[in-house]
């Protein structure tokens, strides 16, 4: 498998880490909601198609990029850096948390 | 009569001759000969004993696919077992022993088993030895008393326990167009390929390149056709795009056309040469590939198929043309197709006299009586061989009418005396590595085969394309015109016409007769290795394993060595047959990597051995030549102990122990992970990191911190150094170093991106040296220029900055070890300097030099937690750090810690255990409330550490009881049955030594 990495170019997957699925959401910091963190630490999707991961490109620049593969492909459709563009992070911005 | 060298031809070099020994019995061969071929010259036709009936086994192929003639090749005192001796070339001094058999090939004890055949049927063990528990005979405690005899019954060769010192390496390659096999279809690929400038590479298993060119006794472009191959190949050994790999299996097809491939570098030389290695691991990233992996001739399935003497005809064909071996001086052969004619004649043209060819075909095409006619052999069409006559070698077959729409048997059986029968049951094209690239096989009911689908050129994984036998195109004509589309479909070109070289071929139709097995008496053997036969797989389906999934495991079919590469379709067909359907509905398993057996060892490669990738810490040296016994920690090498002349490892450390309490000692520190964590919201980052404040940190000092991992458990500590309002230096303890670092970036890449930080590891930038005891600061106080080091200056967790014999460091009153301790930091590359100036400095004052063995004996007397405590498994408040937990703010951790399972009675905490019978305790041993040596139960913890305390004068040991706290004051055991220790302790605070910390405070 090859992911390319936005600095790096097409490297193979041995250079990357996985690190978890791409849709969990981070409860805000001082959340005393269990059942959120629940599912934020042990529930991860499954999808059998396209699924959106965190990679971290570990053996090269270390950046962590948001792949979007097919689980039963292993085609990748896309990859961006995931600085920025995190949907827990804008709401916690607009709501005036960070 | 038995197997002889033919007077003339094939493609060994007779002019040189090799010596080898065979089961300790002196042979000689010829260059170009492998260990099958070579011992069937010599009239060797027992090669080994089977995996569970121990009857004697011959050798049925001359490949890859060889289920019967396994061998072990020893070198030196290195023995690898399960070698086929097909595929092993032979040269001078080639060792190899026969297996399965006691006490020797000829005469073997448990070829008794052939007697209670009937009884030693599919699942016979599983059903004879663990039944359900009736009497003290049948349970699974029975098993597991008889398994060791079982196992050693049955089996193949045995591994050796000698260290494998042979080299292995890794080699990762590119291309446009990788060419898989090197027959007719492959050699044209790859040229036509490798003409429209793609970057080609063509693997070939064997030796030679040319497959079935090599033996078919064919004409192509005018010329015997194993002329031409090596024509073809030579003229591509030319071409600067592309690598020819001869002796390489490819072996496993991955996502994105990634292709692994074994080379045997060196096996077929007497040592490897200079630089090389034994096997080379290639990982071939494709953006093409040509499968022309060929066919494997199948056998048929009848009573006595298995005696030595019995062969494939292709793989007899093979052995007379290519090595110039007759397998025996009257062949019979036994068919269901026309291939085997072809086969006839051409051993009838090395010499041997064909006494009968028996077809399953009620009539035959004028072409094939032709050949057979040529070949002077009789045809007893609409027959079958109902069974084999002889012992350890075939004397004659039997054969019966047969009718092949019913399969029934008629008239009387008749004697025809051979001393070689060779069967063919067909084609079956050699679908692996498309199967494993996720291609569903479609099975063809001509061919009586299952085919791979149309290529897939499209998709973003797997690209690939077929040609020749591999798609069921069975005659070479074909094999040459697909090899050729191929080739330039899969390098992009389209390529103007040009003419095909001719080929002269016999005839013949690809189709055979749907005729798998012949039923009569006796055991037919499917799966030759596992010695399946067809009554265990009707067996497993009487007994309801209908599944093909099912019956593969229930009876093992096809899940030897050889991977069932002759026996799945026959074994399939006789199920489908059992099942009353089609073939097609009875489907087929996925072929899973690798295709034939890979070393472990090519699969490790460099990560063992001398190019093991190793971390030395600055001081490394000096350790070593100051006498520091090393210890790999990781991939870090750290003093253990510096022993002393004579001294035990206890004796040293404790020594070095006792003298860092009595005067002062120095630890190289260096492996520490080292973090700068820099920028405007740093300090609010680490309040976030750790379970404590950072942001009240004042500058110029340091603060041990805890960090949780998102579940809550504990997960590193270390102390973080305020260098600046905006620059800290964390430190995390050795083997957690890139754990951290990662979990740091994760947090500022993926859930926090806002805060102003950088993390940077700086772990190899910094040399560490910890110096500690009652003298330590007067040792400092000695070297150190540009700061005071008294306690004003430099207060408990102060860091100042000056210089020792000239080069800048910088010194952190810290404590591990509980003494009054500093760490002193400097460039990496003056850690030596500074070190050397430290241990001069000490002299006046005793200092000595210690090691792991002794930081490790320190902290055990403080109670300091380290990796062996922060196991994944306890939370701060079981390691007695709940004091660190900030309940002011959130942090990493900070909403899961307090889940009810982590703060429920019964769990595992922290404590001190004192050894009472003044015996050292081992780590890992359990405690256990009531001491029961016959039957160790009921363990209420573990020992995580444990020493000989000079400070105490005891054995003492960290642990991790049950409520320990509680427990405290009272006494318990130590049970470890494996070392077979047991003895009382007593639990106490882990904090065995100076707990209120006046030492360190000074």
């Amino acid at each position: 498998m090859l992911i390319t990495c936005p600095y790096c170019g097409p490297r193979d997957v041995i250079e990357f880490t996985y690190q978890g699925d791409g849709n969990r959401e981070r409860p805000q910091p001082a959340s005393q909601d269990l059942d959120a963190w629940n599912t934020y630490v042990y529930d991860r999707l499954n999808p059998a198609g396209d699924h959106n991961e965190i990679w971290q490109h570990s053996g090269g620049c270390r950046a962590h990029l948001r792949v979007v593969r097919n689980t039963l492909t292993h085609e990748i459709s896309s990859v961006a850096f995931t600085r920025g563009d995190h949907k827990v992070d804008a709401r916690h911005k607009a709501e005036g948390k960070i | 009569m038995s197997p002889r060298r033919t007077d003339a031809g094939g493609r060994i070099d007779r002019l040189r001759t090799i010596r080898f020994t065979f089961d300790g019995a002196p042979y000689t061969g010829h260059a170009g000969d492998t260990l099958a071929s070579a011992l069937l010259a010599n009239g060797v036709t027992l090669f080994g004993r089977s995996f569970k009936y121990h009857r004697p086994r011959g050798v049925l192929t001359a490949g890859v696919e060889e289920p019967n003639a396994l061998v072990t090749v020893l070198r030196g005192e290195v023995r690898e077992p399960n070698i086929a001796a097909t595929m092993v070339e032979i040269h001078d001094g080639l060792t190899a022993v026969s297996q399965n058999r006691f006490p020797s090939l000829a005469w073997d004890i448990s070829a008794a088993n052939q007697l209670g055949g009937k009884l030693l049927s599919a699942g016979f063990y599983y059903k004879t030895f663990m039944g359900p528990a009736i009497g003290p005979l049948k349970s699974t405690r029975f098993w597991m008393f008889c398994e060791h005899f079982i196992r050693r019954a049955a089996g193949l060769g045995r591994a050796g326990i000698a260290a494998d010192t042979a080299r292995y390496e890794r080699m990762n390659a590119f291309c446009d167009v990788l060419v898989v096999g090197s027959g007719p279809a492959g050699l044209m690929a790859a040229r036509a390929a490798a003409d429209q400038g793609a970057r080609v590479i063509l693997s070939e298993l064997e030796p030679h390149f040319g497959g079935s060119a090599n033996w078919s006794g064919e004409t192509i472009d005018g010329m015997p056709a194993a002329d031409w191959a090596a024509r073809a190949a030579g003229q591509l050994e030319g071409y600067d795009n592309a690598r020819l790999l001869p002796r390489t299996t490819v072996w496993g097809y991955y996502d994105g056309n990634v292709l692994a491939a074994i080379e045997r570098v060196a096996d077929h030389k007497e040592r490897p040469g200079k630089g090389e290695p034994r096997h080379r691991y290639w990982i071939i990233r494709a953006k093409s590939v040509v499968l022309a992996t060929g066919a494997f001739e199948r056998p048929l399935v009848f009573p006595g198929n298995d005696r030595p003497g019995v062969m494939l005809a292709h793989a007899a064909e093979r052995y007379a043309n290519e090595y110039g071996v007759l397998p025996g001086n009257r062949i019979a052969l036994f068919t269901n197709n026309d291939s085997a004619y072809r086969s006839a004649l051409a051993l009838k043209k090395a010499g041997a006299a064909i006494v009968a060819i028996v077809d399953v075909r009620p009539e035959l095409s004028s072409e094939m009586r032709e050949l057979a006619d040529q070949a002077e052999a009789k045809i007893l069409f609409g027959h079958a061989v109902v069974a084999t006559e002889g012992g350890k070698a075939l004397s004659g077959i039997k054969v019966q009418r047969f009718d092949m729409v019913n399969g029934a048997l008629a008239g009387e059986a008749r004697s025809i005396p051979a001393d070689c029968l060779l069967m063919s049951g067909g084609w079956s094209p050699t679908i692996h590595l498309a199967s494993q690239a996720g291609a569903k096989a479609e099975w063809n009911a001509a061919r009586q085969a299952f085919l791979p689908p149309k290529p897939t050129q499209q998709g973003p994984t797997q690209r690939w394309i077929g040609a020749g036998a591999f798609t069921g195109s069975f005659s070479t004509a074909e094999a040459i015109a697909e090899g050729r589309a191929a080739g330039l479909s899969a390098a992009g070109g389209t390529g103007a016409p040009t003419a095909l070289p001719p080929v002269e071929a016999a005839p013949g139709d690809p189709d055979p007769a749907p005729v798998f097995e012949i039923r009569a008496d006796g055991k037919g053997f499917v799966d030759f290795q596992h010695d399946v036969t067809a009554e265990d797989v009707r067996l497993a389906h009487r007994e309801g394993f209908i599944s093909v999934e099912h019956l593969k495991r229930y009876t093992t079919l096809g899940m030897a060595t050889d991977q069932g590469k002759s026996s799945n379709i026959p074994g399939l067909a006789i199920m489908a047959e059992a099942l009353g359907k089609p073939i097609p509905e009875v489907g087929t398993t996925r072929f899973r990597p690798p295709f034939s057996a890979v070393s472990i060892g090519s699969l490790a490669a460099e990560r063992f051995g001398g190019l093991r990738p190793e971390r030395l810490t600055p001081m490394h040296d000096w350790h070593v030549a100051n006498g520091a016994t090393m210890y790999s920690a990781g991939l870090w090498y750290r003093p253990m102990i510096y022993g002393h002349p004579g001294e035990t490892i206890e004796q040293a450390y404790v020594r070095e122990a006792r003298a860092t309490r009595e005067s002062a000692g120095i630890v190289d520190v260096s492996t520490l992970g080292k973090i700068a964590v820099q920028g405007p919201d740093a300090a609010e980052f680490l309040d976030r990191v750790y379970t404590n404040m950072f942001s009240t940190l004042a500058v110029g000092k340091a603060r041990y911190g805890l960090m949780l991992r998102e579940d809550g458990l504990a997960f590193d500590d270390g102390t973080t150094w305020r260098l600046g309002e905006q620059d800290f230096l964390m430190t995390t303890t050795t083997a957690n170093a890139g754990k951290v670092m990662q979990h740091l970036e994760y947090f500022l890449d993926v859930i926090w991106p806002e805060p102003k930080v950088h993390v940077t590891s700086v772990t190899d930038e910094w040399a560490g040296a910890a110096i500690g005891g009652p003298k330590a600061r007067a040792i400092l106080a000695a070297c150190v220029t540009g700061t005071a080091v008294d306690n004003a200056a430099l207060p408990f967790m102060g860091i100042v900055h000056g210089k020792i014999s000239g080069v800048p460091v910088m010194i952190c009153r810290l404590s591990f070890s509980g003494e009054m301790a500093f760490e002193v930091y400097s460039g990496a590359g003056y850690g030596t300097h500074v070190w050397e100036a430290l241990i001069e400095a000490g002299k006046p004052f005793g200092l000595v030099t210690y090691g792991l063995e002794a930081l490790g004996t320190l902290r055990i007397e403080k109670g300091h937690v380290t990796g062996a405590e922060i196991d994944g498994r306890t939370t701060a408040r079981d390691l007695h750090l709940d004091w660190m937990l900030s309940r002011k703010k959130p942090f990493i951790g900070s909403a899961m810690m307090d889940r009810e399972g982590l703060i429920a009675p019964g769990r595992l905490e922290l404590v001190g255990l004192i050894s009472l019978d003044n015996q050292p305790l081992n780590g890992g041993a359990h405690i256990v409330e009531a001491l029961d040596e016959a039957n160790p139960h009921d363990s209420i913890g573990h020992i995580t550490a444990c020493c000989y305390s000079p400070a105490l004068g005891k054995y003492i040991a960290l642990a991790l009881v049950k409520d320990g706290k509680a427990r405290r004051g009272t006494r318990a055991h130590i049970s470890d049955p494996l070392r077979d220790r047991f003895g009382p302790v007593e639990i106490v605070s882990n904090h065995f030594f100076d707990p209120d910390g006046s030492r360190m405070h000074g």
